[in-house]
């Protein structure tokens, strides 16, 4: 089956500085495709071009296994790729509801269609089997950090979107909160859509992924299923780019 | 964290001893919302009944809604740029700006009171563009753009009325909205369009929401609701329609003033703007998070234009409203205490200085507690000085509520 996202041969440049070489990177459909790398290694830049906010300098983005040109992000909200970033951006002041549609309201005439936000609101969260909110009506100011990455997922996943990026969704999270927002990922999956998880740890890596994407210094040094490798040839991945067969060679592209 | 969430209205099971422990929650928790300014107009009240018993009859109830109106308007459209975390110092002198062209189109060049109006309400227009268009797309901050604003609308409004003359307001219509009063029948319909207005709605809504699934508020809750309103309503339009003229067989002087049913479209004009419309609920979420509707695909930099447009905009009708209740504009028009009193207003009210929270019905309450206090202290005989002083200290006053409630907000997880 064609990966829903598949990326060949990206290069991208900021200026004199070349932050991915010749990057291949694809995500299935009903899997979580884990994006590993040391800091500078290029995840955020790759899943940007992936979102559509930075353009590509070279290489071609492919969806649903056709060729597609991606100009910006609405383009990549209109295939249907959605990205959880770090810091949320959701509205304090705002409920959950209002979140999840701001932007993108329901309207009769001119008036807000405030009982089908609320309904649908409800039912995307309950096809991610979200009970942790007490109400869909709270202010996103009264969540924890954990239901606040909810809210977050639950607003990428209300556009019937085929593709959700996650940029650290636990980061910032406890450990019981933790589990809830990879039950969340994995489930995610299950219903069909392709997640892609960026983390750096390795811990969730290997409690949720299906496979993993590590990226070394801008290049992407391997892409292999989770149940094929260990932890340590991960981290060695992450690290130095090669581990025994996996990874860059001299000669395949490795700066040297 | 989880154990201070609060459980909104619509969710937990409806009953009215549910809804009125979530209230009390979310005002613990520091959302005291309409509380501070509902709890101050009572014992302003009463302080002032009880000190001066005139304060308490028809004629100075009747006064306070034609002094409080032209603080009141200025301050609902300052409370869209509170809303976006911005602050608008020039709105005083822009109402006096645009009261200039309304008084000079009438009586230099004798056109009709509309014409004269819609003159008066794009200029401010014109204002408010020039104001957002200098904070959002040029980057200067909303404090210096219309600290400058507040002196050159200052001068122009000098050269408009040449510097220094007294232009006066001559025109029927313009002089009825501050100085008439509508028939007791007419105060009446008001109030029966009004309260059944609201209870129609109400119940409209929750039939919806039941009939969509959803947790509606209950029909004793709304009973309370509608009853409380009409109880309110139908006090004030009673006193409005006693008869406050000394000598009633000279002439009779009783019935709602002209100006109350402005302020009450104002009022429900605005309030459904901001609750019921998308450009309302995106004027909440750049004053919340500007990054985070950028990302939502809002455009910034035009809601912060628009509540610019806004503000200057009210600034013009509640300019004209001055004018009428002065049957004139001179260079004073607008300054002096105005601005600072509508700005008060809206933060007395509950609108937030740090944006996000706020609503219209917020300078009406706060401008109610500025009218009292400014009329009441009147009648107790302090000079302008001891006003002022009182008026700040109750400015100082609220925004050191709202400061504290936020810091308490934030502890406990609310806003």
């Amino acid at each position: 089956m064609a990966p829903v996202l598949e990326l060949r041969g990206i290069d991208k440049s900021f200026g004199p500085v070349q932050v991915l070489h010749d990057v291949n990177f694809s995500a299935q459909a009903g899997e979580v495709t884990a994006l590993v790398g040391d800091n500078g290694a290029g995840k955020s830049t790759l899943v940007k071009c992936a979102g559509g906010i930075y353009p590509i300098d070279a290489g071609q983005f492919y969806f649903d296994g056709k060729p597609v040109q991606v100009n910006g992000p609405r383009d990549a909200a209109e295939l249907g790729i959605e990205i959880v970033y770090q810091d949320l951006a959701l509205c304090d002041n705002l409920d959950i509801v209002q979140n999840m549609f701001l932007g993108r309201e329901r309207k009769r005439g001119l008036v807000l269609d405030e009982d089908s936000m609320e309904k649908l609101a409800e039912e995307t969260l309950a096809s991610l089997s979200v009970r942790t909110v007490k109400s869909i009506r709270q202010l996103v100011s009264s969540l924890s950090g954990g239901q606040r990455q909810t809210v977050a997922i639950a607003k990428a996943v209300l556009w019937n979107s085929k593709v959700v990026i996650l940029d650290e969704p636990t980061a910032a999270l406890g450990v019981a909160q933790t589990s809830q927002v990879l039950e969340l990922v994995r489930r995610l999956a299950d219903n069909g859509l392709a997640v892609v998880l960026i983390s750096h740890n390795m811990n969730d890596v290997f409690a949720v992924s299906d496979r993993i994407a590590a990226l070394y210094l801008g290049r992407m040094a391997a892409q292999v299923k989770t149940a094929d490798v260990t932890h340590a040839q991960v981290v060695e991945l992450i690290t130095s780019g090669r581990s025994g067969e996996l990874g860059l060679h001299n000669g395949s592209g490795v700066a040297s | 964290m989880s154990a201070t969430m609060t459980p909104d209205r619509t969710t937990s099971a409806p009953s009215i001893g549910k809804n009125a422990r979530g209230y009390i929650e979310r005002v613990r928790g520091g959302d005291m919302g309409a509380l501070p300014a509902v709890i101050g107009l009572v014992v302003l009240c009463t302080v002032f009944t009880a000190l001066r018993p005139s304060f308490f009859t028809p004629i100075n109830f009747a006064n306070l809604f034609t002094q409080g109106a032209g603080i009141i308007v200025i301050a609902m459209g300052l409370v869209f740029v509170l809303l976006i975390g911005e602050i608008d110092l020039s709105a005083g002198f822009a109402s006096g700006v645009c009261a200039a062209v309304l008084a000079v189109t009438l009586a230099d060049h004798g056109l009709p009171w509309y014409v004269a109006v819609v003159a008066a309400i794009v200029t401010g227009v014109l204002i408010g563009t020039a104001l957002g268009t200098l904070v959002a797309k040029v980057g200067i901050p909303s404090f210096v753009v219309t600290l400058a604003a507040f002196l050159g609308f200052q001068g122009l409004l000098l050269l408009l009325v040449d510097q220094g003359t007294n232009v006066p307001v001559r025109d029927q219509v313009i002089l009825a909205i501050s100085n008439n009063n509508l028939p007791p029948v007419i105060g009446w319909a008001v109030f029966a369009v009004g309260v059944g207005g609201y209870a129609i709605l109400q119940l409209l809504r929750a039939r919806k929401r039941v009939a969509r699934g959803l947790l509606a508020d209950p029909l004793s809750l709304i009973a309370l609701r509608v009853g409380g309103l009409a109880v309110i309503s139908g006090l004030a339009v009673y006193a409005l329609n006693l008869e406050r003229s000394r000598n009633p067989a000279l002439t009779s002087l009783q019935g709602m003033p002209v100006v109350v049913p402005i302020v009450i479209v104002l009022l429900l004009v605005w309030t459904f703007v901001l609750r019921r419309t998308a450009f309302g609920r995106h004027l909440y979420a750049v004053g919340g998070n500007a990054e985070a509707a950028r990302r939502a695909g809002i455009a910034v930099d035009r809601i912060r234009i628009s509540a610019f447009v806004i503000c200057s905009g009210m600034a013009a009708v509640g300019g004209i409203i001055a004018a009428s209740r002065a049957a004139s504009v001179d260079p004073n028009t607008g300054g002096s205490t105005v601005l600072l009193y509508a700005v008060g207003a809206a933060v007395i009210g509950g609108t937030s200085l740090f944006g996000g929270k706020g609503r219209v019905l917020d300078a009406v309450l706060g401008g109610a507690v500025v009218a009292v206090i400014e009329n009441g202290m009147g009648l107790l005989g302090y000079s302008a000085g001891v006003k002022y002083i009182v008026t700040g200290s109750v400015l100082l006053l609220a925004a050191g509520v709202d400061a504290l409630l936020r810091k308490r907000a934030a502890a406990s997880g609310l806003r």
